[in-house]
């Protein structure tokens, strides 16, 4: 074990896999040398060469194009882009081609491919550099979306991205990146990719969360026992494939829904959710599911930015109302 | 050959006339007569195959087709060049390149009437399938490229692209990647005056295509793609200098694309007879047909039969295609992932479900 934070899990998690197969190249903006804006790839172009972790010119729809042609051609690249907000520009090479290829060509060619990159607010950034906007690839088909929560969950999440014959979509909470510190292995492990976690068991409500939003409901649900609620988390890891069957049996224990994410209300996550839940439990379901989510707005800059963002009170007034309701 | 023909100075690389002449002896390529008849008839076989699409398609056995008539030397240059491991990322209009893949015609109508299947293109090795994306493959062959490098085999990409593509930001990006990356890439414009119904020059204010690859460091030139000859010249320079590390190459191949953009245009709006005429005497096939009867390499008189054939052929390749199986639901998900999320198994059972129910209301 060792304590490392999410940036040194990530790192980790790429080292070892840069290790242990030679298909394996990783590039993007400020990659290589400088190690990315993050310094997610630190070190690794020294220890694994220029070959293998570079910088690539700065045009997105470039490095995922060429990342598909170079997985047809039987590698498996892992591209970061710079911000969740500058993927914009690729999308053509991601919703055409990434998710496309196996499709198209009857699985004679696939992409096993990663895009990573840093998603959120919460970090005092300028425009375009604090959304959240998972559910743009998770209403595709052909992808899958990967969001951590933690150092550990990252590194294992990560490790089993890379193996995936599929293209994956990983969203890195860059809020806390470095805020949170966790002892994980230091050898190689894997998390399964279309799983979710019941991080603590309750039965008065459930509540879903993801990412960076993991922290602030833990929090909120501290608040909650002190009140004498007892709610349940889930950790859904996988945006897509969605876990719903976890979902669904904690629902049917507690009867009560709260999700909670940082992007946009309408047609987002937690709309789905409400929706998979009304097919499978709808008649355990003691209250409307309750969405604390952001708003159907811009992430406002820096001096804005505290009215969007989620707080752990705002997660619990969520989890009263579904409670009292 | 790149210096000598430079796109700055809107230069034009030909070998032979519109009446067959050889123009520039020091530039013919060395293509043995057998190789060279061959080629000829491959062209002629192409050409049969693509009017004929059209006419099925007319007929409401195709959905919509994009005819080649009239770009058949572009296809015929890289068909003389490409190798079986070289790598074919096509765009959609060069049928000839395609067949000399190892891609069988039966596959090629299997697709434009409405089979993934026949965009696999099983037969043909390091051929990926057609790209509709306009310009959006021309990235891919960079990548392709550097995995090229990466694992240090012995192999070129070829990637096709329209005058319109051009214009697109994958087409800068794609040559550019290409370029830094220095990937064997044979880039190959088909400049065919078109993009559907816009001309070239309400396409770009550029003097040439090729001229926009030196911009990016790319060895370029503006060739005369009707000119079988130029081609397999202009092709030949450019795989060898890929497959020789110096990077990749932009071929920008002039023509003109004879027939419509697809089945559902109509060019009669946007171009008139006189300028589809003043086009026709620089025909690819009719100008090699000129060279080969002077060179007494090819009998004219035996050319009706031959076509005759070769129409019995594209026949039984469409009529394979006809009676291919009907098209399961369940391949409408299986090839979505390597690894199917279990959402989509329940929606394909619930279809079932439904399918089952209706069968109960007749």
């Amino acid at each position: 074990m060792k304590v490392m934070t999410m940036v040194q899990a990530v790192t980790d998690a790429l080292d070892i896999k840069l290790t242990e197969d030679p298909t394996i190249v990783t590039f993007g903006e400020d990659v290589g040398v400088e190690g990315g804006v993050f310094r997610v790839t630190e070190g690794l172009q020294k220890k694994h060469g220029e070959h293998r972790v570079f910088d690539s010119p700065l045009a997105e729809s470039g490095i995922v194009g060429s990342a598909v042609g170079m997985a047809m051609a039987g590698l498996r690249p892992v591209v970061e882009m710079q911000f969740c907000g500058f993927v914009y520009p690729a999308f053509n090479q991601i919703i055409s081609h990434a998710a496309r290829i196996h499709n198209r060509s009857r699985g004679r060619y696939k992409t096993p491919m990663v895009i990573r990159f840093p998603y959120g607010g919460g970090i005092n950034a300028l425009e375009h550099h604090s959304e959240s906007m998972e559910i743009l690839y998770a209403h595709i088909p052909g992808l899958k979306v990967v969001v951590p929560s933690t150092p550990y969950d990252a590194k294992g999440l990560l490790i089993s991205a890379i193996e995936s014959d599929d293209t994956i979509i990983f969203m890195e909470p860059k809020r806390i990146y470095r805020a949170i510190k966790q002892e994980v292995p230091e050898e190689k492990f894997t998390i399964p990719i279309g799983k979710a976690k019941v991080l603590s068991e309750g039965t008065d409500v459930t509540v879903v969360a993801y990412g960076a939003m993991i922290r602030e409901a833990q929090k909120a649900l501290a608040l909650a026992k002190k009140d004498g609620i007892s709610a349940e988390l889930i950790d859904l890891r996988t945006i897509y494939p969605i876990d719903r069957e976890t979902i669904a049996q904690s629902v049917k224990k507690t009867g009560r829904l709260v999700v909670v994410h940082e992007g946009p209300t309408t047609f987002g996550v937690a709309a789905e959710i409400s929706a998979m839940v009304e097919e499978d439990v709808f008649q355990h379901l003691e209250a409307p599911v309750t969405r604390v989510t952001g708003f159907d707005t811009i992430v406002p800059l820096p001096r804005g930015e505290h009215h969007y963002i989620i707080s752990p009170e705002k997660i619990y007034y969520g989890i009263q109302k579904s409670v009292r309701y | 050959m790149f210096k000598e023909f430079s796109p700055l100075e809107d230069k034009l690389f030909q070998v032979m006339d519109k009446d067959g002449e050889i123009i520039a002896p020091e530039w013919m390529p060395e293509i043995s007569e057998e190789r060279l008849v061959k080629a000829f008839k491959d062209m002629l076989f192409a050409r049969t195959a693509d009017i004929m699409a059209v006419s099925y398609q007319r007929q409401g056995r195709m959905f919509t087709y994009p005819p080649n008539f009239g770009q058949e030397a572009i296809s015929g240059g890289m068909a003389i060049v490409m190798r079986d491991q070289d790598w074919l990322v096509p765009a959609f209009r060069e049928l000839g390149a395609w067949l000399a893949k190892g891609a069988s015609l039966r596959d090629i109508f299997l697709y434009f009437m409405g089979y993934e299947e026949g965009t696999v293109f099983r037969g043909a090795n390091n051929m990926v399938p057609i790209s509709v994306p306009i310009a959006s493959q021309i990235v891919h062959a960079a990548g392709i490229g550097y995995a090229i490098n990466y694992n240090k085999k012995d192999e070129v990409v070829y990637a096709v692209v329209g005058d319109g593509g051009t214009s697109e930001g994958d087409f800068a990006e794609g040559l550019n990647f290409a370029a830094v990356w220095n990937a064997p890439v044979v880039y190959i414009v088909q400049n065919n005056q078109f993009a559907i119904s816009v001309p070239f020059k309400k396409q770009t204010r550029s003097i040439n295509i090729a001229v926009k690859g030196i911009a990016f460091g790319v060895d370029s030139i503006k060739v005369d793609g009707n000119d079988l000859f130029a081609m397999t010249k202009a092709v030949q320079v450019a795989h060898e200098h890929a497959a020789s590390g110096k990077g990749p190459v932009l071929i920008e191949a002039v023509t003109y694309r004879r027939g419509a953009h697809t089945t559902s245009d109509d060019p009669t709006k946007y171009r008139t007879k006189e300028e589809e005429e003043s086009w026709a005497c620089y025909d690819p096939i009719d100008r090699l047909r000129k060279y080969l009867v002077k060179k007494n390499l090819w009998d004219e008189s035996k050319e009706e039969s031959l076509i005759s054939e070769y129409k019995k052929e594209v026949d039984r390749q469409f009529e394979a295609a006809e009676n291919y199986a009907p098209y399961p639901l369940e391949d409408v998900f299986k090839y979505l992932y390597v690894d199917m999320p279990d959402d989509l198994k329940v929606q394909k059972v619930e279809h079932e479900k439904f399918l089952k129910w209706k069968e109960g209301l007749k």
